[in-house]
């Protein structure tokens, strides 16, 4: 029944100035890093990426940057506070592959190190390209290293690791070793940069789409892309490069809450 | 059918209806202006469906002019239209007249604001005042969407066909219905009331359609809670001559149109019959 679970929050991680991990108990299933569940705050409900599965301890966890009203909210709960969760929805990362890589742009790394403790487990060679504008605002390198993953990082302001952009330190990793799958989650401006990019290398990638959601159910329409149809709340998040070749507005624009269209 | 308001809301989700062997495709409601909806949680699933209040949801008529530009016309458009008062709705139609095959008017949204939606289909003046307008407005077929929560449903369809309108489209989803969380206590829907729609409501609709058949002349579109292709047949039997399927895409995804091709197929097929007009409104013995 897709009915929001009322479940308190267990445990809270500062993970940067603006981005908190809120870990909840919850039998863990058939969830898959890529997917995301429905937040409701008994006011608003919102998609969030699942950044933690952990199927020992019956843990999942969800990471949250305050950019608006509803995020900023959520950073005020303490521990015990209530939230309502449904999912998970969409289709997650496929995990598979000999050696990957994946490139997560700032609050892009939520699916990302989920991606990378299940590969790694799996027993996937995982390079991660972790960017973010600062050095504060880099995310879950600890967990990504203790996963087993190499972790490359990169910053806006050159405060830690490679001075630039996640897509050139990409492409320095796609010219030095040799993968056979890219997935990425970020800005959608960094992940067309690198689909492009992709695309010349002849790999096989994956990437987490993100577009305005109501239902998550695939009724309400608001979240399809142009010009398939799909929807990202269940085709999606996750899209394969053929597919992202016909998501002609991939890159271009994405449309608010009453279906008006904006440039990316 | 693609019933009003599942996807639709793009030119893409309604072609991809229409390759996935939908017969015909009803867009989103749109009205005058952009309108936002209401907040989320805008959905939410009950036993037997979904109920929601989505409020609406539309980028208005000039930029849903450009979603239907967009619209490959393999299979007819139909336009679904929301307003508050006759020229409204007139006003929206005569805009998106040349871009569609037909118009059906929402007169009947559970969970609209500002007088809109089933504030109208419950009032059989103001649907004829309404029908009446747009059918002096427009030349392609007007139909009109039909609110199940009337005393007298037969009463409003008669208004509708005694005005011009072209066909009747039922049912629009019932109610409004509610649900509380029980750890909280807080009603789910940011709206508190939504409307309900999925298999739940089926028995209803074959009612209303029942009801109608009787007592009109023109073709009755049926909508409400369709899963299977023995949902079709029933409400083929009841009186309608097409259908159209909204909440079970939640259920079975865009393959549903086919299946149910495939199996309404092999049972007329098995029956004997050679078209679905044989079918039609054989309840009514
Ligand atoms: C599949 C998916 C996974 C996501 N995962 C995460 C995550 O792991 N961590 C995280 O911090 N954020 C994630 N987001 C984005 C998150 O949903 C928005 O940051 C949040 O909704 C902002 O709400 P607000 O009220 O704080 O800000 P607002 O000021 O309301 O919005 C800021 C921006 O967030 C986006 N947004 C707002 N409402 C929605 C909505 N209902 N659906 C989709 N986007 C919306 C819009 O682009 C808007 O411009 C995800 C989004 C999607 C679609
Ligand atoms: C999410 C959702 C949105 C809807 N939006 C509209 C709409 O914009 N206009 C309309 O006339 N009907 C709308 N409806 C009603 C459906 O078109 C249909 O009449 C009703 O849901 C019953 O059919 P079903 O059980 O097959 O969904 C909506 C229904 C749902 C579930
Ligand atoms: S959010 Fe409603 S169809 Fe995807």
């Amino acid at each position: 029944m897709q009915v929001p679970k009322v479940v308190e929050i267990k445990r809270i991680e500062e993970e940067s100035p603006t981005v908190k991990t809120f870990i909840f108990d919850w039998k863990v299933d058939s969830e898959k890093p890529g997917q995301f569940m429905m937040v409701w705050n008994f006011e608003d409900e919102k998609p969030m990426s699942l950044s933690l599965i952990d199927n020992v301890k019956n843990e999942i966890g969800i990471s949250i940057r305050s950019v608006g009203v509803f995020t900023e909210q959520i950073h005020k709960l303490q521990i015990g506070d209530k939230l309502g969760l449904r999912g998970p929805y969409g289709r997650g990362f496929d995990i598979s592959g000999i050696k990957v890589l994946a490139v997560g742009g700032g609050i892009g790394m939520a699916p990302i190190v989920a991606y990378s403790e299940e590969a790694s487990k799996m027993g996937v060679e995982v390079h991660i390209v972790s960017a973010a504008s600062t050095m504060d605002e880099l995310l879950f390198s600890d967990r990504i290293k203790r996963s087993g993953a190499k972790l490359l990082t990169c910053t806006d302001d050159g405060t830690h690791g490679y001075c630039g952009y996640g897509t050139d330190l990409a492409e320095k990793a796609l010219s030095e070793e040799n993968y056979d799958m890219v997935v990425s989650c970020g800005p959608e401006i960094m992940m067309e940069k690198l689909f492009n990019m992709v695309e010349k290398y002849e790999i096989s990638s994956q990437f987490s789409l993100e577009r305005y959601m109501k239902c998550g159910l695939g009724l309400c329409g608001q979240c399809c892309v142009d010009d398939q149809g799909w929807r990202v709340c269940v085709e999606g998040p996750v899209f394969w490069q053929d597919e992202l070749r016909m998501i002609t507005e991939f890159g271009k624009y994405k449309r608010d809450s009453s279906g008006q269209k904006h440039k990316i | 059918m693609l019933a009003a308001g599942i996807l639709g809301s793009t030119a893409s989700s309604l072609n991809w209806a229409g390759r996935s062997g939908a017969g015909a495709v009803v867009t989103k409601s749109f009205g005058l202006n952009p309108n936002k909806g209401y907040a989320n949680p805008t959905t939410v699933e009950v036993t037997g469906g979904v109920i929601n209040a989505i409020g609406l949801s539309n980028p208005g008529v000039e930029n849903f002019k450009t979603e239907l530009e967009k619209l490959n016309k393999s299979v007819p458009a139909i336009a679904s239209l929301y307003g508050a008062n006759p020229e409204e709705f007139s006003e929206i139609a005569t805009r998106v007249e040349d871009l569609v095959d037909a118009l059906e008017l929402n007169v009947s949204c559970p969970h609209a604001m500002g007088g809109c939606g089933s504030a109208i289909g419950q009032d059989p003046e103001l649907t004829r005042e309404i029908v009446q307008s747009v059918k002096k407005s427009v030349k392609i077929p007007v139909f009109v969407k039909l609110t199940p929560n009337v005393t007298d449903i037969v009463e409003i369809a008669r208004s509708a066909e005694d005005v011009g309108a072209d066909a009747l489209t039922m049912i629009n989803s019932l109610g409004p219905g509610m649900r509380i969380d029980i750890e909280t206590g807080n009603p789910i829907l940011n709206n508190k009331f939504g409307g309900l729609s999925g298999p739940a409501v089926k028995p209803i609709a074959i009612r209303c359609i029942y009801e109608v058949y009787d007592s009109v002349d023109i073709p009755i579109i049926g909508v409400g809670g369709i899963r299977n292709y023995e949902d079709v047949i029933e409400f083929l039997y009841a009186g309608a001559s097409c259908i159209q399927i909204g909440t079970s895409i939640m259920y079975e995804g865009m393959d549903i149109f086919g299946k149910i091709l495939t199996g309404l197929e092999r049972f007329m097929d098995d029956k004997g019959y050679g078209s679905v007009n044989g079918m039609v409104g054989i309840a009514h013995k």
